[in-house]
């Protein structure tokens, strides 16, 4: 039998994605986005929501405590900077293995309850595991401080190999500015890659099947358990990639990267973008990011200069409104944003998409009854 | 009672707070027949079924499929074991293409409980895919391969729930009202296509109210009323049975 490893229509997607994450630094400049250390963080919470989305669009498990594996990733890669090298390949080795494992076991607990009940645990999970950090984890996490590299640090591969450099390196070459993001960006590739393979296989189908009848897959013979708990550790695995990328571009680690909000925000850029969906998880990445970088930057001098034009009372009246919006009241605008989304596309962004293209096509092709791609026979 | 009997109810009970929706039940159904059960709304029909998958335990007895104590088994287990169930109200995937809902089963079949399967695609599976469009042609439902099997009426959701248990190959078929909400027409499709699986020797427990289907089908009859079976014998002894006129038939037409 004949193994095809990738569909058509899959190829040109990745394609697409590739080049869309490719040209950031092109396409982002007119948002005034194109600076390396925020597409960074596109690609890093991109790689964070894809892999969440396997687990709660996929599977249709809703964990709230995802951001406790962001954090241990963050965690393990900076230990292993200061234990063993500052290059970026071990890090992240060691970063994806230890939030796995913390995945199988904080999985293994909570997948013995489903819808609300699984999201409470794994929302406990997190918040014992945040107070740990602050608590008896000191010695592991630097506590309040948050871990960082001081020059005591062993580095014992580095010692071996007589490399003082001190800043995160990929095979000699430091990661620094557009190095950096490009290193972010090829992972980001390759977990859209591996995510989308996982979509199209059996197992990905099991995982769908699952979400859509549990009862069902058990009267046909299905062992549901290691299924859910595999989506959980590879999601896990995700988010500690994620984390630990987030460490080699700052090479700092604290535990309020494991609080109950920063598990929050990838259920947001999930539904924002589009549950369920292979792309739509990275848009709304995107977009949650982008609004914290340049809404909470805004401040009350740039308002003023913005609404110049307007008489001065009611400048005043505009400013001191719409002030609550950005800077440090921007997660008023995200809220605003959400709700739009989930009360008026419920399937997010890539359902309004879905829609223009749809609406785009009538015209255009009156005899086609059937979007649907055709099997072949 | 014939020797080959491959289903084996013993002394099952079954407790719920204080209703015995099920006491004594003796059942046993030789390999290759179809053994009907009938009996007023209430009478514990679907009870017994919930014990031989699995989804309840009894409050006392067991049940024996070929050798194999099922009692205590995870449903899973005794699906494995070559046990499939048509539900009365169907269990189907409603989000997936009726395509994939057969196709599942029959990964399930050929890959057992679990199978960390992510080398391949899904379109790379022909020959599963092939044997889907098979068993879909012959329920009738190949037209509607690429709906969504939630977008189905009623009795087309029925007719594909049958072709997921059928893809399997099971060796018991178990059968909650498999023609409830289907058009005459459809009904009779659905007999013919009961009547051929017979004709390959799968063993058929059926559930139905609609006598003309099981009179169609049936090699033996047990009347359940009140979690009792009542009478037990060919179809024309139970058509004969005073008591069976009085607490079913009878009550009923
Ligand atoms: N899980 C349960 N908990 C409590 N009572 C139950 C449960 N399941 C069934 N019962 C009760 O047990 C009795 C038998 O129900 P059952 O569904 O087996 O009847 P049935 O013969 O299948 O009827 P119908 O022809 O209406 O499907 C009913 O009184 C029902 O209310
Ligand atoms: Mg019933």
């Amino acid at each position: 039998m004949n193994t095809i490893l990738v569909t058509r229509n899959d190829l040109l997607l990745l394609l697409g994605f590739t080049i869309a994450v490719l040209a950031m630094p092109i396409w982002l400049q007119p948002f005034g986005a194109a600076y390396p250390d925020l597409m960074q963080r596109f690609a890093i919470y991109g790689i964070f929501a894809i892999g969440f989305n396997i687990l709660f669009g996929l599977t249709g498990y809703l964990s709230f405590g995802h951001a406790a594996f962001f954090g241990v990733g963050s965690y393990a890669a900076v230990w292993s900077f200061k234990l063993l090298t500052m290059d970026a390949i071990p890090a992240l080795v060691f970063a994806v293995l230890i939030s796995g494992l913390f995945a199988l076991l904080i999985g293994y607990v909570s997948l013995k309850r489903s819808g609300i009940y699984f999201s409470i645990l794994t929302l406990a999970f997190a918040q014992m595991s945040y107070n740990l950090a602050y608590s008896v984890l000191t010695p592991i996490t630097n506590g309040e401080t948050g871990l960082q590299l001081t020059l005591a640090d062993p580095r014992h591969l580095d010692q071996a190999l007589g490399i003082s450099s001190r800043s995160p390196a990929l095979l000699g070459q430091p990661l620094l500015g557009y190095a950096g993001f490009y290193f972010c960006a090829g992972l980001l590739i390759v977990a859209f890659f591996i995510a989308q393979r996982i979509t199209g296989s059996p197992f990905g189908m099991m995982l769908r099947a699952i979400k859509s009848n549990q009862t069902r897959m058990h009267y046909t013979g299905f062992n549901t358990r290691p299924y859910t708990l595999a989506a959980f550790v590879i999601s896990g695995m995700y988010a500690g990639l994620a984390g630990a990328l987030l460490a080699i571009t700052d090479p700092l680690a604290g535990a309020e990267r494991m609080q109950w909000a920063a598990s929050g925000e990838v259920v947001l850029m999930t539904i924002l973008g589009g549950v369920g969906t292979l792309v739509g998880p990275v848009i709304g990445a995107w977009i949650i990011k982008y609004f914290e970088n340049i809404f909470s930057a805004f401040n009350e001098g740039i308002l003023h200069r913005t609404f110049d034009f307007l008489p001065d009372g009611l400048e005043d009246a505009v400013v001191l409104v719409t002030s609550k919006f950005v800077g440090e009241g921007w997660h008023l605008t995200l809220g605003l944003v959400f709700v739009l989304i989930v009360v008026f596309l419920p399937g997010g962004i890539m359902e309004g998409v879905r829609r223009l293209v749809h609406w785009a096509r009538r015209p255009a092709e009156p005899g086609r009854a059937s979007p649907r791609p055709q099997p072949a026979e | 009672m014939p020797d080959n009997v491959v289903l084996h109810v013993s002394d099952v009970h079954k407790n719920f707070a204080g209703l015995h929706a099920l006491s004594d039940i003796d059942l046993q159904v030789a390999e290759g027949q179809t053994h009907a059960i009938i009996g007023p709304n209430g009478a514990g029909k679907s009870t017994l079924l919930n014990v031989i998958v699995g989804r309840l335990a009894p409050s006392r007895g067991a049940v024996v499929f070929d050798g194999t104590v099922l009692t205590g088994r995870k449903p899973y287990e005794i699906n494995q074991i070559g046990i499939a169930r048509v539900f009365q109200t169907p269990e189907i995937f409603p989000d997936l293409t009726v395509l994939h809902n057969v196709m599942i089963p029959a990964l399930s079949r050929r890959d057992g409980a679990f199978r960390l399967n992510m080398m391949r695609t899904l379109d790379s599976e022909t020959a599963i895919r092939q044997e889907a469009e098979d068993v879909l042609a012959d329920v009738g439902l190949y037209e509607r391969r690429l709906a969504h099997a939630g977008a189905l009426s009623r009795g087309d959701k029925r007719r594909m729930e049958l072709a997921m248990c059928l893809i399997q190959k099971p060796r018991l078929l178990l059968l909650d009202e498999p023609t409830a909400g289907m058009s005459r027409h459809d009904t009779n499709t659905t007999i013919e296509l009961l009547k051929k699986i017979k004709s390959r020797g799968m063993t058929k427990v059926i559930i139905e109210h609609d006598m003309h289907v099981v009179f169609s089908l049936a090699d033996r009859i047990s009347v359940l009323a009140g979690g009792r079976i009542i009478a037990e014998g060919m179809p024309d002894e139970v058509r004969g049975d005073p008591r069976v006129r009085e607490a079913y038939l009878g009550g009923a037409h």
